[in-house]
């Protein structure tokens, strides 16, 4: 299920039209996540606060969504663009990439509610295999 | 049996009451269809699905997404006991109809965005979160005459 040339080029005008939003789409994703998926909260008892909409929140989704950005900048070459975040991920933070879905689908979620005319199926689609692309890339140096 | 608080059983009455069936049911299986094209395994009698524009005009998919919607409304309406409200559907799905239950969640995820969009805003973390949890009982239960 690798990227099509059409799959890049529609997760490349996507991203064009949304990136403005990205960090509204990363402090509601990830607090989607959080509330939707509680399992996911393990990660951040460092932060003093997990609350949606809330400092640490609204910041460190914006750093995923930059990520993303940088995904689509790298998307001929993921695994090679994203090669020091993949070794952040394995060795420093260690998700369990299972939670890399769920952190997609949030994010799909909050497409569809930000961009509704624009997240068509064909969109829906490409933005799919690319976050699924992404979280591949980002599983690399895992083992 | 799953427990429900009252937010959950509030949330999914009045998203079903607002419901338009006959828009996010076709929608939400042609999205599914065209999201993850392997379910149309099970339509190869729906005529033409060559494409995403194919699939979201073609007739039969419309119908099927509508009735697949009303499936749900007899879960709404017996929340304390979904298992037993979907066994014969469950053994329809395994016996008759032959279909991966993994399709299930497939459909699931669809729908759980096709709603989104048709809520906005409204559809807070805290639905979703409900809306998720209904889905996934609903699922389950789907699955558990499979044998």
């Amino acid at each position: 299920m690798s990227l099509s040339a059409k799959d890049k080029d529609t997760v490349t005008a996507f991203w064009s039209q949304v990136s403005g939003k990205a960090e509204d789409i990363g402090n509601d994703a990830l607090s989607r996540m959080l509330v939707v998926y509680p399992q996911t909260k393990t990660y951040f008892s460092h932060w003093k606060t997990l609350t949606p909409g809330s400092e640490p929140v609204r910041k460190h989704g914006m750093t995923v969504m930059t990520g993303v950005g940088v995904a689509v900048s790298k998307i001929d070459d993921l695994t090679a663009g994203l090669l020091n975040l993949s070794e952040l991920h394995a060795f420093t933070l260690r998700v369990d990439p299972a939670n890399f879905k769920i952190l997609s689908h949030n994010i799909l979620v909050v497409m569809a509610i930000m961009f509704p005319k624009e997240f068509t199926p064909e969109v829906h689609v490409s933005m799919d295999k690319f976050l699924a692309a992404v979280a591949r890339a980002l599983s690399e140096k895992y083992r | 049996m799953v427990e429900w608080t009252d937010f959950e059983r509030d949330t999914i009455k009045d998203i079903f009451s607002k419901m338009e069936y006959e828009v996010v049911g076709p929608a939400a299986l042609a999205r599914c269809l065209v999201v993850y094209p392997w379910t149309q395994r099970y339509f190869g009698n729906f005529g033409n699905l060559y494409n995403a524009a194919a699939i979201m005009g073609n007739p039969m998919v419309s119908k099927h997404g509508t009735t697949i919607l009303h499936g749900l409304d007899r879960a709404v309406k017996n929340m304390d006991d979904i298992k037993n409200t979907y066994a014969e559907l469950s053994v329809l799905h395994s016996e008759k109809l032959h279909v991966d239950p993994d399709n299930f969640k497939l459909l699931s995820d669809c729908l759980t965005i096709v709603v989104a969009a048709q809520l906005g805003k409204e559809f807070t973390g805290e639905v979703q979160a409900a809306f998720q949890k209904f889905l996934a009982v609903v699922v389950s239960s789907l699955g558990r005459q499979y044998h």
